[in-house]
């Protein structure tokens, strides 16, 4: 039996010369110390081949039609056996795909494993991190819910702005002149075809510069790159010391990508497939698009970026972004590789991690939008309304009514937008309060047409109500300071409705 | 042997050899040829990516139901359906418009679209304000910008009232090219 195995395997191998092939690719010799820091680039590897995968399973149950996709989705999780668990399986390895290739770059970059020889390397990792964010925003596209639809609408909003063709370029972008079955099909070729076979390729292309260029050892200080003895250096050192790829470092590998694997799947199944959220319907106004995690600092960019400069940002920085990213080895492929000689590389991996960190934590909460329901949901704290005068009663509801809320909280409940105003009574005089409210300015609308003077009389004896504890009612600039400060003699101005 | 074998001998690759010069002729019909062959099979293929870049959409007349639906003094929701849409579009092909009814018989009709990116703003009747639910971009009920990051008032659609009817002109995504 065993013999005739053998004899198979001898036989196919004798005209294909498979393992041939394959033996001097999985034994090539790595560096000895090339530990735990390098097992990044296989586990995003492994994470995309599950995408294809999956993928694959739910091309085989998803309708890409815009009359269908959402209803298909709804028909996968629920009836469709183990469907909910291959949606949420697909979703959540696109975030661990997105993870890791960020991880695997932040090591590469750490560790200035992108010198000489490796440039080449390093320029088509950066493509694949494209190819990766790219496959991530055409499946949230997939989900073809109102996320989808509006997060499409930002798209088309972005590429309008371009000068002289912008229109023309949005509409080749949408398929049409507007969001609709055109534009679903346009992206599910690009989610399934375009850039997954492109990504196939372009893996390719790294794994072979990989073995061309051997794999990084890890940086010593002192050890500096020169192109001009560099290879011959590393090929000694690795012919001494190295250790065959497959089983020594590959067993690192298997460790780090089974724990990861078995972590992403325990995720999945605890979290369960993201959206659909709502009918892909222009009509529905209510909706509250959000980007999914691996685009929401952009989002929050788009909502802080000054107004003046955020056409040219926008258009500008994804350009400089790709060519400045690609440009890194040509800009340094020699000397140290240590981090610790390299202050001004990790000094900026800081900023960008900590840049994209707070901006992704904000979009969480976007506080720059205004609470839309809060107006009705949220209730008035009662220890701010007791003991008040019925004018400051009116008054509350005013603030209720008027939708203030929806931008104002009051002790921490409402919109972030505007500030709090469980003390603007200590913060601003009767005066300000009352321009603040018929003028705007600052971010704020003007109510002055909307409000009638009754109706703002009553308003600004509330916010004139709402004081920290022990304060008295502020009247001009700096009267906080001046009422808790013994040292000064108290404004005495009668306050209105007080 | 034929000549061809020697030739190579002699070191064909350069195609400098007097006897090479017809291969070399007929490696450049053949990569003449496979040029030609391309741009010919290219056009048609790109020109599909491409077509909805050079095709002018223009909007039409749509109408969005009777003056009488639109209380004066109040800025409601018409929805209404895309003209020419897809059969595969489905919940797509409809769109909606927010429309201010003014003494007068007046009528203004804005887009939905957020002027900063495109999210859907909402009517707030009582503080007579539309608010963006993505950046936070805040308008007043005749569509000019109150705050936030819009560089401008909500798009508005051209107007006319025929027969009772109210009809707007619209059918394309709302986006810069809009003038008003």
């Amino acid at each position: 039996m065993l013999r005739k195995m053998l004899a198979t395997v001898g036989w196919v191998e004798e005209r294909s010369g498979a393992i041939a092939f394959v033996a001097p690719i999985m034994t090539h010799r790595v560096p000895r110390d090339a530990k735990w820091w390098y097992v990044f680039g296989s586990a995003t590897l492994m994470f995309f081949m599950i995408q294809l995968v999956s993928g694959t399973l739910l091309a085989t149950l998803y309708a890409p039609s815009a009359a269908d996709a959402f209803q298909s989705l709804q028909y996968i999780d629920q009836q469709v056996p183990m469907g909910w668990m291959l949606r949420a399986i697909h979703g959540m390895s696109s975030n661990f795909m997105v993870i890791m290739v960020l991880v695997h770059m932040s090591q590469v970059f750490l560790h200035a494993s992108f010198k000489y020889p490796r440039e080449l390397t390093w320029m088509v990792g950066v493509l694949l991190l494209f190819c990766t964010l790219a496959l991530a925003f055409t499946g949230q596209i997939m989900r073809w819910d109102q996320d989808a639809y509006w997060g499409l609408g930002i798209g088309a909003s972005i590429v309008d702005r371009v000068p002289v063709f912008g229109n023309q370029m949005r509409n080749v972008l949408l398929g049409g002149p507007y969001i609709g079955g055109a534009t679903l099909s346009r992206f599910f070729a690009l989610h399934v075809f375009v850039l997954p076979g492109t990504t196939i390729a372009l893996v390719g292309l790294h794994l072979a510069l990989i073995l061309k260029g051997g794999v990084s050892e890890m940086p010593k200080a002192g050890q500096l790159v020169d192109p001009a003895t560099y290879k011959k250096e590393y090929e000694e050192r690795v012919h001494k010391t190295g250790v065959p790829f497959f089983p020594d470092a590959a067993k690192r590998d298997m460790v780090f990508c089974g724990l990861a694997l078995i972590l992403m799947v325990g995720l999945a199944m605890w979290m369960g497939p993201a959206g659909p959220n709502g009918n892909p319907d222009p009509t529905i106004i209510d909706a509250n698009p959000r980007p999914d995690a691996a685009f929401l600092w952009i989002f929050s960019a788009l909502a802080l970026l000054p107004p003046q400069i955020e056409t040219f940002l926008l258009l500008a920085s994804p350009p400089v972004i790709v060519i400045g990213l690609l440009a890194i080895p040509l800009i340094s492929n020699r000397g140290e590789r240590a981090p610790t000689r390299r202050p001004i590389a990790v000094i900026t991996m800081l900023l960008i991690v900590v840049a994209i960190g707070a901006l992704t934590w904000l979009g969480v909460s976007s506080p720059w939008s205004p609470v839309m329901d809060a107006w009705t949901s949220v209730p008035t704290p009662v220890h701010m309304v007791k003991r008040l005068s019925p004018l400051q009663m009116q008054g509350a509801v005013v603030l209720q009514y008027q939708q203030c809320r929806n931008c104002h909280a009051l002790d921490g409940e409402g919109g972030m937008r505007g500030p709090d105003l469980a003390d603007v009574g200590s913060r601003l005089s009767w005066d300000q309060l009352v321009r603040q409210v018929q003028q705007g300015g600052g971010n704020m609308p003007a109510y002055g047409k909307t409000l009638s003077s009754a109706e703002t009389v009553a308003l600004a004896a509330f916010l004139q109500s709402c004081r920290t504890d022990g304060t008295g009612p502020s009247t001009i600039p700096g009267a906080l300071e001046r009422a808790t400060s013994p040292d000064l003699p108290p404004v005495a101005v009668p306050p209105v409705g007080e | 042997m034929s000549d061809g074998c020697k030739d190579c001998q002699g070191g064909c690759g350069g195609g400098a050899a007097p006897k090479s010069s017809r291969r070399g002729a007929m490696f450049m019909i053949g990569a003449g040829l496979m040029g030609i062959g391309t741009v010919v099979a290219g056009i048609p293929l790109v020109g599909a990516l491409v077509a909805p870049g050079f095709r002018r959409y223009g909007n039409t007349w749509i109408d969005i139901g009777s003056v009488g639906d639109y209380p004066v003094g109040e800025t409601r929701l018409a929805k209404f359906a895309v003209p020419g849409a897809n059969p595969n579009d489905g919940e797509t092909a409809s769109a909606a418009a927010w429309v201010r009814s003014m003494d007068g018989g007046k009528f203004q009709v804005f887009a939905v679209n957020c002027a900063h990116l495109g999210c859907p703003v909402k009517w707030f009747q009582q503080s007579r304000l539309f608010m963006c639910p993505c950046h936070g971009g805040v308008y007043y009920e005749d569509g000019s910008r109150a705050s936030g990051p819009p560089p401008r008032g909500l798009f508005e659609y051209h107007a006319k009232i025929e027969n009772g009817r109210l009809l707007i002109d619209a059918g394309r995504l709302p986006g810069l090219e809009e003038s008003a």
